[in-house]
């Protein structure tokens, strides 16, 4: 066949199961199959990652071949005549799978994985139990690490597919998981065996997304969460992440992309939380503060020739870019803004100002939010959260603890009533939500600056700044002119303000990487841990891919432009704090509720 | 945050280059000059190379002549598998814990002796069979280790 298009890749005929296929050169077996709708189940395969081919689940038979290929790692050639199912396939996985059960701590009625474990999937499919494998779980030595507040790594339950140790370094240039010693000796080990939390790790929750089994979770505090509503002297405050509620409906059974606000708020008052408020609101006044913060760092830059300011900024909503540039580049830990992220805002507000509205006094207060992230986890036991004089967040839950407990108390989530966040601190705008989203930050922040700065709204169609709008696997540039300023920010009349927006860590690292070499010249950077920003995190339902976290991602901008007010400066609720509580932005009580400094950490 | 870096691995660095290709023989060096490779070691090369920590620990420990631990002078590794074993292993291991007075596995306390087992050294037509370091002893007996074992003593 002779290739007119040097796109065009030259097509290779197979059969699978007896049905004839064309697919491009370089094609998996495993995606063959997948056009033609026949299912090889896997494993240690995930679209996120490079191909390993370690787990052998996928086998298939080969006809005129000896040995079994695995379908995950084998590009198709012509002529090829492939087996999904035919007998020596069927004993051949189903003895894989009882091979890795033979290592494996299955007492899954006790594993937090239960019943969503893709290894006990397989089991129940195969019908496995025939105990043609001696178990080796009792003579092995398995070392659970249970230090950490945020993740849990338990290697009894581990299978050693290696998804993690992919994840950790492709994703997110981390690699605090690795793979160490050999042979029926290998384990997934961090740098001598050290704990998570005394390594590089940032929390980021990517491995727990991936992991098939329960060697990766989150530690979960749904207990510690229904002891406080069940107490009846606390009064138990929760607060929303914009991300929870495009992706809570999967946990509970629905499609992805589902937008499910009301419902979400309607099952938190159900479940006996006190006050449902929403993390939107800080989000909006994490604008204001980091706005202004970006123009003050701009005006003592350009203006007062400052040379001790550091520029570009960055965003610092994402608490696992936190942990890794504290790791990773400590050197630039000046260029981050200095505002706490939305959830640790709200938690400093809930016991300071809620407290003084709502005549409550703090220590019999307890402040719950629901994040799409473990990195938040860490972040709300880090010694600097504690400025309102307590713990200013007392337990983070994932977007799927929410969904365990919704399931606990019995809850039918489709058939909930839509209802309203309550107020005070659950108004929120459209240029929140998308704090959801790569990107959605840098938007925010953008149709707030600019309009402080000329008096103008900023001349987006929609106000969809669509060139700022981050996508997955991508660093994205943008500028933005500024013109006909108002007379006070005179100065940066013609400047254009240079931006750039990246997600997924190994991202991050490129544009540090960039800026450390001089190579970037950047005003403003916002970065998010995860692939795809914050409706990718690590505490989001699983499973997650690139289809899934797309259509997260359209229900994001879909919440912005139902919205009624699509700029944070316009939030009612902001603009009364302002008024009431915190002065102007920037100012004495913001620094000491809104505002937090970093730890320089050991990468090494 | 820096540490002291051993001025070894600087020109290990410098000699082999900062490519990931580099680590092994980087890690070899290591060995070539300390007899094991510590977690101090591990992390400077890490930073040289722009790896994480949990990388470089990976391929130490994936490689059993890397290794980790602190050893003796002279590193003792018996040939475990299974035709060296039907030659009389036993016995030389027997012989060599009883001059050394340690157990496979151990260091004397001068440091000058590590008694360790490995995996198939290729001798098996010559079994049983021994590396010192790097040197090979094969058709070992009793009486063969107890005169090559009190030359090394007396080095």
């Amino acid at each position: 066949m002779k290739n007119t298009n040097k796109d065009m890749k030259k097509q290779i005929n197979l059969t699978i199961d007896g049905i004839e296929v064309g697919v491009d050169e370089g094609t998996t077996i495993l995606e063959a199959a997948r056009k033609l709708n026949i299912h090889i189940p896997t494993l240690c395969y995930h679209e996120d990652l490079c191909v390993a081919g370690n787990c052998r689940v996928c086998v298939v038979e080969q006809e005129k071949v000896k040995s079994l290929p695995a379908a995950c790692a084998m590009p198709v050639s012509e002529g090829m005549v492939i087996h999904t199912n035919s007998m020596k396939v069927r004993l051949a996985r189903k003895h894989i799978v009882e091979l890795l059960l033979s290592e494996h701590h299955a007492d899954c009625t006790k594993c937090y994985k239960n019943g969503i474990c893709e290894l006990q999937g397989l089991a129940s499919q195969m019908l496995t139990g025939d105990h043609l494998f001696l178990d080796l779980v009792p003579d092995h030595k398995y070392t659970i690490d249970m230090f950490n507040t945020a993740i849990i790594k338990d290697d009894s339950r581990c299978i050693r597919c290696q998804r993690c140790v992919r994840t950790c370094e492709e994703l997110q240039a981390v690699s605090a998981l690795g793979v160490a010693y050999r042979g029926n000796h290998m384990k997934i080990s961090t740098f001598f065996e050290h704990p998570l939390f005394e390594v590089v790790c940032t929390n980021c929750g990517q491995c727990v997304n991936r992991c098939p089994t329960g060697a990766l979770i989150e530690r979960n505090y749904i207990d510690q969460v229904w002891d406080a509503i069940y107490d009846t002297n606390k009064h138990v405050v929760v607060q929303t992440a914009p991300a929870v509620r495009i992706a809570l409906g999967e946990a509970l059974g629905m499609p992805p992309g589902k937008i499910v606000t009301g419902r979400m708020v309607a099952a938190l008052k159900r479940l006996g939380f006190d006050s449902v408020l929403d993390t939107d609101f800080t989000a909006d006044l994490t604008i204001i503060e980091e706005g202004n913060e970006l123009l003050s760092r701009l005006k003592k830059a350009l203006l007062d020739k400052d040379p001790k300011v550091s520029l570009p900024m960055a965003t610092s909503c994402s608490p696992g870019w936190i942990k890794f540039i504290e790791h990773t580049f400590p050197e630039f830990l000046g260029n981050l803004s200095t505002c706490k992220s939305p959830q640790q805002m709200f938690g400093a507000l809930v016991k300071t100002y809620y407290c003084q509205k709502r005549k409550l006094d703090a220590k019999n207060v307890v402040s719950v939010s629901i994040m799409p992230c473990t990195a938040k986890k860490f972040e709300a036991n880090r010694p600097e959260m504690r400025s309102s004089g307590y713990k200013d967040v007392d337990y983070v839950l994932t977007t799927r603890e929410l969904g365990i407990m919704i399931k606990q108390a019995g809850l039918d989530f489709e058939s909930l009533p839509e209802e309203h966040f309550d107020s005070i601190m659950g108004a929120s705008t459209g240029a929140a939500v998308i704090f959801g989203t790569t990107g959605g930050v840098m938007e925010a922040a953008i149709r707030t600056v600019y309009e402080v700065v000329t008096g103008r709204e900023i001349p987006f169609e929609g106000l969809n700044i669509t060139p700022v709008r981050g996508t997955e696997g991508e660093v994205r540039e943008a500028s933005l002119k500024l013109e006909k300023v108002k007379p006070e920010w005179s100065f940066l009349e013609g400047v254009e303000l240079k931006c750039v927006v990246a997600n997924g860590l190994a991202h991050a690292k490129k544009v540090m990487q960039d800026v450390k070499d001089g190579k970037a010249n950047y005003h403003f950077i916002e970065i998010m841990a995860c692939p795809g920003g914050c409706l990718g995190g690590g505490g989001q339902p699983i499973p997650t891919n690139k289809d899934i976290r797309t259509k997260r991602k359209q229900a994001i901008y879909e919440e912005d432009m139902g919205m009624s007010i699509r700029k944070s400066h316009e939030n009612p609720e902001v603009q009364l704090i302002y008024k009431e509580f915190l002065g102007q932005p920037l100012g004495h009580k913001s620094h000491e509720l809104l505002h937090t400094h970093y730890t320089p950490r050991k990468r090494y | 945050m820096a540490t002291n870096k051993n001025s070894y691995i600087t020109e290990l660095v410098e000699h082999y280059g900062r490519s990931r290709t580099s680590l092994m023989p980087i890690l070899q060096g290591v060995i070539e000059k300390n007899n094991f490779i510590s977690d101090h070691d591990m992390t400077d090369i890490a930073r040289e190379l722009d790896l994480s920590a949990a990388q470089v620990y990976g391929t130490a420990t994936f490689y059993s002549f890397l290794d980790t631990e602190p050893r003796g002078e002279y590193i003792i590794r018996v040939c475990k598998t299974i035709t060296c074993d039907m030659h009389g292993k036993r016995q030389i291991i027997q012989t060599i814990e009883d001059m050394l007075k340690i157990k496979a596995g151990e260091t004397t306390p001068n440091k000058k002796f590590t008694l360790l087992e490995t995996n198939c050294l290729g001798w098996c037509h010559e079994g049983p069979a021994m590396l010192i370091n790097e040197k090979p002893f094969s058709g070992l007996t009793p009486e063969k280790v107890h005169d090559i074992l009190s030359e090394y003593m007396h080095k």
